[in-house]
């Protein structure tokens, strides 16, 4: 099952759950899961990828979760199979499993989500939050703010608007109304401990090093207790390179137009 | 999103029968043509480019402009929409029943929205506001394809696939598929779907206001090629990471590098690429093998292609490559059957009340469909064998000795069927992305599309305004870029002089394809493909 790749894995293996990649996989969140992948090896870490689907049973061991944004079909067909597994996720972010929900799943993840018409889906409440549909979209490029991450730059694309409760730390801070969880209060996603929920595509990860070292070191001190890359030089310099790439890319996103 | 709500809520005003009297028309009607045709002009001189400019002036002042004037055409309008392959097939059915004898206007390559159409109308009609043609065949964009038969009613719609394109426009697939469920419901004569898209397929329950409906299909073997797009992520592959999932990716890859064929290699690459193989990957539906298909794509070869059509197997040489445009081909002759039919119908019904009178329109109309109501099967697949690809099709333009591909992508399936049509081996390869409105602003798209095919002959130049999104995912997949620059321009001519002799592929999204073409053409000859430079 975990078998390693000769070029990685020196550091230990971290085994991470891609969730629901066959329904909720929209705008390019796979990037997400590649990000990580290539990023632990480069560490040094053997990545192991398990793709979760309704009724798949969890790997042995789970160091990490992704998951990504879907269509209302998509959110109908994985429902069933959330619920199901609400109490091991809510168990898995309590022992501090970094997770990473986006769009759908982040809604999933709050207290309920009220559509247009005044019905109240529930989500597995992870995430202090509630979600109402609206009929507008917010969509367009986004740059928002972070003490913990510096600048996150992105791509936001949804019709609900996320209302975090009191005391929950959104994930960062936008400039303008009408961005953001709900284009009122300036915030966009949040994060509670390790989990991680936001609206931003792009993928999110191969431009936000920031944010993926965060999952990978949270991943590899809760499992090995600490953070101990085994680098060869040329695994250090591939990774420079690529964040001297994500930097550029990070660059020119942030001047594009909405 | 913009176009959704508006898309339920149409009304059937300014609607006009192809005989019927025009509706809302204004006094000053009469003398739309000749203000339209001067805008045109005057936007041409002032180099406002001139295309879709016109149309709204003419749109403005003459709301039934576009209902009268298509109104007049005695075989009615065929309108082609969907995701991928409109401008390619659109080109086919017009071409091909330019070849068989009938009198064709169509919309020039990109102008896919309404007043594009106003616009290129306005180029043709006479003075006196008549246009001399007996059938429109006209590509429009998913959301104003909804506008559009708003406005005009189709005899005949052909509906080709819902995929993930632009989604920043349009919101979600199944929105999508609701615009053309739209479209369908309007059609008045008959509808072509497409019968191995779920979401498409699922429109003949709209269409049975409809006369008929038909579909076009792949034989079992070929739908492999064609992954769904709901099988997308699972199908962007990890590379150098051990997978939870046993997979024999390897052999299969080595397989697709050993094909002989680039359709063999293709057709390999494509099944590396399908999560779990044959037959639960692709678009096969549920419904699909249920639904008798009017025209039936059976096998690919080199510049070949065979189709079943009323039970036999016809093989016909084609100057189209790419298993992708074949299936288009499908799509095309299946509407142009349906033409014939009508038409062959028309005719029969004319002589058997009046001997051989024309069915309708003026004398020469009326004896160019009478002459097209003789043309066969054979006939058809003549017509078809010389049509040739479209804008940014695999259009090929020699440079300085090297000929180079032009390849358009705009989103992550067509980019994934253009990777596996055009094997890099042999070529240097380009990359150019931009995000103006017309791409999509949003670059996630590019993480849907899985570029390990490049891995071995790496990429020579990546270029665009998003050059360094576009270089961020191919380190990310290990495919080495000898180099990024967002200066395009400069990018183009440095790398169409490296390496002369050596074929290229320069992949664009869709500004930076008339970007990279307005550059091609200040070095040599490049064609007008119906867009302009």
């Amino acid at each position: 099952m975990s078998e390693t790749n000769e070029t990685n894995g020196t550091a230990g293996i971290i085994d991470v759950v891609s969730l629901y990649p066959k329904d909720m996989n929209i705008y390019g969140d796979s990037g997400n899961v590649l990000t990580i992948a290539r990023r632990l090896a480069l560490y040094g870490y053997a990545p192991c990828i398990h793709e979760i689907n309704q009724g798949d049973p969890w790997p042995a061991h789970v160091d990490m979760i992704l998951g990504g944004g879907g269509q209302d079909t998509g959110q109908k067909k994985i429902i069933d199979d959330l619920f199901a597994r609400a109490d091991d996720l809510r168990a898995f972010a309590a022992d501090g499993v970094p997770m990473l929900m986006i769009c759908g799943l982040y809604q999933l993840f709050g207290h309920y989500f009220e559509t247009i018409d005044g019905t109240r889906l529930d989500g597995i409440g992870i995430i202090r939050a509630h979600t109402v549909g609206r009929d507008v979209r917010m969509i367009g490029n986004l740059v928002e703010h972070s003490a913990r991450f510096g600048d996150i730059i992105g791509y936001e694309n949804h019709s609900g608007q996320t209302f975090l409760d009191p005391g929950v730390e959104p994930l960062g801070r936008v400039d303008h109304e009408g961005t953001g969880n709900n284009g009122e209060d300036h915030t966009e996603g949040a994060r509670v401990n390790n989990v991680i929920g936001t609206y931003m595509h792009g993928s999110l990860l191969p431009k936000n090093p920031a944010i993926s070292d965060f999952l990978i070191r949270s991943a590899t001190e809760r499992r090995y207790g600490s953070f101990e890359p085994r680098q060869t030089k040329e695994w250090a310099a591939e990774l420079k390179r690529i964040d001297a790439i994500a930097a550029k890319a990070r660059a020119v996103a942030a001047n594009r137009p909405r | 999103m913009m176009t959704a709500h508006n898309a339920t809520s149409q009304t059937s005003t300014a609607v006009r029968t192809p005989s019927g009297q025009a509706a809302s028309r204004r006094p000053w009607s009469f003398a739309t043509p000749l203000i339209g045709k001067a805008v045109r002009k005057a936007a041409r001189l002032a180099h406002f480019g001139g295309s879709a400019f016109p149309g709204k002036i003419a749109e403005s002042i003459d709301p039934g402009f576009l209902a009268r004037t298509l109104g007049q055409l005695p075989l009615g309008v065929v309108l082609v929409s969907g995701t991928n392959g409109k401008t390619t097939t659109t080109r086919m059915v017009a071409s091909v029943l330019e070849n068989l004898g009938l009198k064709v206007f169509t919309n020039p390559t990109g102008s896919n929205f309404t007043r594009g159409v106003v616009s290129a109308l306005l180029d043709q009609v006479t003075l006196g506001g008549r246009l001399d043609a007996d059938i429109a065949v006209l590509e429009l964009d998913e959301a104003y394809a909804v506008h559009f038969v708003r406005q005009v009613k189709p005899r005949y719609c052909l509906l080709l696939n819902v995929m993930r394109d632009q989604l920043d426009r349009f919101g979600e697939i199944d929105n999508t598929a609701r615009l053309l469920s739209n479209v369908a419901e309007a059609t008045t004569g008959t509808v072509v779907l497409n019968r191995e898209d779920p979401r498409i397929a699922a429109l003949t329950d709209v269409a049975a206001a409809a006369q008929s409906v038909r579909y076009f299909g792949l034989d079992a073997s070929l739908r492999s090629f064609f992954p769904s797009d709901d099988d997308m992520a699972t199908t962007v592959s990890l590379p150098g990471v051990a997978q939870g999932v046993a997979s024999s990716k390897a052999s299969d890859a080595e397989s697709a590098a050993n094909a002989a064929s680039p359709v063999d290699a293709a057709l390999a690459a494509e099944a590396v690429h399908s999560p779990s193989g044959g037959a639960d990957s692709g678009l096969e539906s549920a419904v699909s093998g249920e639904l008798p298909a009017d025209v039936t794509l059976m096998a690919v070869g080199d510049h070949q292609a065979t189709f079943r059509i009323d039970g036999a197997d016809l093989t016909t040489p084609v100057r189209l490559e790419g298993v992708y445009n074949l299936y288009n081909a499908a799509a095309a002759l299946a509407v142009v059957r349906a033409v014939l039919a009508d038409i062959r119908r028309d005719v029969a019904d004319m002589s058997g009340t009046r001997g051989a009178a024309a069915p309708t329109g003026p004398d020469a109309s009326a004896a160019r469909v009478t002459d097209v109501s003789q043309s066969d099967t054979d006939a058809l697949l003549e017509a078809l064998s010389t049509v040739t690809p479209a804008f940014g099709r695999g259009e090929s333009i020699d440079v300085n000795g090297s000929k180079v591909e032009l390849l358009l992508v705009k989103n992550p399936m067509g980019f994934r069927l253009s990777l596996a049509s055009f094997p890099p081996e042999g070529h240097d390869t380009m990359i150019c992305i931009n995000d103006e409105y017309a791409d999509g602003r949003d670059m996630s798209w590019l993480w849907d599309v899985d570029f390990t095919s490049l891995r071995g002959t790496g990429v020579a130049m990546v270029s665009g305004v998003r050059a360094w999104d576009m270089a961020l995912r191919l380190e990310y997949d290990q495919v080495p870029v000898a180099e990024t620059d967002t200066e395009l321009d400069k990018a183009v001519e440095r790398f169409v002089t490296a390496n002369p002799g050596v074929p290229k592929h320069i992949y664009c999204t869709y500004t930076a394809m008339l970007a990279v073409r307005a550059r091609l053409g200040h070095m040599t000859e490049v064609a007008d493909a119906g867009v302009g430079r």
